[in-house]
């Protein structure tokens, strides 16, 4: 059952034309002319893209079209050669990562970084902001971190137990599953209240069953206003899930739109399965060399 | 020469002065390296740093006004120890783990050549003299020639001196574990774990892997000034690379990341190094053993040692005080 804020979303992006680079009613993020190329390949060319506030956002495209690369340059893990990009109003261009987090805008990564050798409570502990024990002078005088500890852990503990982690809260990460460790790592990141999360293939590597359990989580982040971008190659979830949907290939964004539009989108089916897919590949009776050539 | 003799030795080696000045060095590998994932290769720079700073200070400027007594030598010293530690981190600490250990093994052979080659810092005779009169000076104990333990005989400088660096260790043990239970001990980790994670999460990695490696810095400058005032001699050929080697296998002995870790390990190594020697002098001045030269003996027992460390490898690879479950973690 869709909520009263993804009703909004949705019913927000209803009027925007489905057309690369389409102005947003209320854009969180804004980038334009991003460019990020190694030596002569450009991995990344992005002329303007914005991302609805409080949608959730899945940037898709084949193998290599530079999404993964893309959120780098955007989260702050990568130098773009070229190009400004604003968060919430605020310019954000080449930001250091750490200071983006501080700012409301938090990533997780393809291959998830639990913090192994740390147990569940200190990885969720790490992720809340503003904390004075984290300064090594104050560190030394508990009075002073003690109360602000007290309350990240409650807070660590709701998450926890929203991600059917609580149980496991002593245990050292690196004893988690795989999928665990994914949902350990979203939980993680909500701890920093962020306003825009950048979800790097949550679905990767995940067994169905916790894939409709993370589809849920990744709703409820909306519903409590947080904006979601994701990039993923896994088309069931981005239709289930995702309110617009920004195809990317060769660098380059070639088309926008809710779901149903994007998958019908002829240069969206042509950039997966190439634009002769459904040609055949030898003209009837004629030689394979020929076909081939074409 | 008998049992009780090489046991006496072996005690009194493993809490004295030699064993306080590693012990120290690697308290401060143990947050470098056991907390951070920093891997600091040159440990050395910083003992060296903090002995020859005395050294310099306390003979070489023997009546400069610039250093009036031994407090403000030690004070200087443990500023040049930071200096030491932004000179090596600045420049490497944004990079890939590896390059400062490429970097801190280089410094710490650059930093004793340069002592060994430069007059004024006493060349390659190093520098002898009276390097902890205020020091000495302020010994409480009473005026008599020996105090006995049990077994155990010290001279009266040598108590005070073992004295005052158990309980500076102490005061430094109780700082490492409150610092480390903190949020602030908690990113540490996070770092040793998976920096671009922590990084995610809003916190600068930069800043904090700059404080630990100063932090552990002044440890194994602490250690070095020590060193310079228990021995009242400092020569370059004291501060090679294997010190730090040393100070490592004392971390791994031990247990890294454990706050007790380089106490049982220092404590550990030294009584088993000594033991051996002992052990094995004996056995060869009783006869028992024929086919070695005592002057084999010291060579021996690092081989022994060797032995000794590879079987814990094997059978308990996180150390004496680690936690095995721990360790079997894939490191991401």
């Amino acid at each position: 059952m869709p909520g009263e804020l993804a009703a909004q979303a949705v019913s927000a992006l209803a009027t925007v034309s489905p057309e690369p680079g389409a102005a947003k009613p209320e854009p969180l993020l804004i980038a334009d002319g991003v460019n990020r190329h190694f030596g002569g390949l450009v991995a990344v060319d992005v002329t303007h893209v914005e991302i609805q506030k409080g949608a959730i956002t899945a940037l898709i495209g084949p193998n290599g079209a530079g999404k993964s690369t893309f959120f780098n340059v955007l989260s702050g893990f990568d130098k773009a050669d070229a190009g400004t990009w604003s968060f919430a109003g605020v310019t954000i261009t080449n930001t250091a990562p750490h200071r983006l987090a501080r700012k409301g805008m938090v990533r997780t990564f393809q291959l998830t970084k639990s913090l192994s050798r740390l147990t569940v409570m200190d990885n969720m502990l790490l992720g809340a902001g503003g904390q004075t024990g984290e300064s090594m002078v104050a560190s030394v005088f508990p009075f002073t971190w003690k109360a602000q500890e007290k309350k990240n852990r409650e807070r660590a503990m709701v998450l926890l137990e929203r991600f059917n982690l609580a149980a496991k809260a002593q245990d050292f990460a690196g004893s988690l599953s795989g999928g665990q460790r994914k949902l350990l790592e979203m939980a993680r990141a909500l701890m920093l209240q962020p306003e825009l999360v950048m979800l790097d293939e949550p679905m990767a590597g995940v067994n169905p069953a916790l894939k409709q359990s993370l589809l849920d989580h990744i709703r409820d982040i909306r519903e409590e206003g947080t904006t979601v971008v994701f990039v993923e190659h896994d088309m069931d979830m981005v239709r289930d899930v995702s309110d617009w949907v920004i195809v990317m290939a060769q660098g380059k964004i070639i088309a926008e739109g809710t779901p149903d539009t994007v998958m019908r989108d002829q240069r969206v089916i042509d950039a997966y399965l190439g634009a002769h897919h459904d040609q055949q590949l030898t003209a009837s009776g004629d030689s394979l060399t020929e076909g081939t050539s074409s | 020469m008998d049992m009780g003799f090489v046991l006496t030795q072996a005690i009194s080696q493993a809490i004295g002065v030699t064993a306080i000045i590693y012990l120290l060095a690697t308290m401060g590998l143990n947050i470098q390296f056991g907390y951070t994932g920093l891997l600091n290769f040159g440990q050395i720079a910083f003992v060296a740093v903090g002995s020859y700073a005395i050294g310099v200070f306390m003979v070489q400027w023997q009546g400069s006004a610039f250093v009036p007594n031994l407090w403000v030598a030690i004070i200087y010293a443990l500023l040049l120890s930071v200096v030491l530690a932004l000179i090596l981190g600045v420049p490497t600490l944004r990079l890939r783990a590896d390059y400062l250990a490429i970097v801190t093994i280089a410094a710490g052979e650059i930093i004793r050549l340069v002592f060994k080659s430069t007059d004024a810092l006493g060349g390659a005779q190093g520098i002898n003299g009276k390097m902890g009169e205020e020091f000495y000076a302020i010994n409480p104990f009473p005026q008599q020639d020996r105090f006995d333990f049990g077994p155990l005989s010290y001279t009266r400088n040598d108590v005070w001196v073992v004295t005052v660096g158990w309980v500076v260790i102490a005061l430094l043990l109780l700082l490492t574990w409150a610092l480390m239970r903190s949020p602030w001990g908690r990113v540490l980790k996070g770092i040793r774990e998976d920096e671009d994670a922590v990084r995610s999460l809003g916190k600068s990695t930069y800043l904090r892997k700059m404080q630990a490696l100063i932090l552990g810095g002044i440890f194994g400058t602490i250690g070095g000034i020590f060193w310079a005032v228990a021995k009242q001699s400092v020569q370059p050929d004291s501060f090679v690379p294997a010190f730090t080697f040393f100070c490592y296998t004392i971390l791994i002995l031990g247990g890294a990341a454990r706050v007790m870790g380089p106490v049982i390990g220092a404590l550990i190594f030294w009584f088993l190094l000594v033991f051996i020697e002992q052990f094995l002098l004996l056995l060869i001045d009783n006869g028992t053993i024929t086919f070695l030269e005592p002057t084999q003996v010291g060579p021996i027992r690092f081989i022994l040692v060797g032995v000794g460390l590879m079987l814990l490898m094997i059978f308990r690879p996180q150390g004496i005080l680690g936690d095995k479950k721990e360790l079997a973690l894939d490191a991401r």
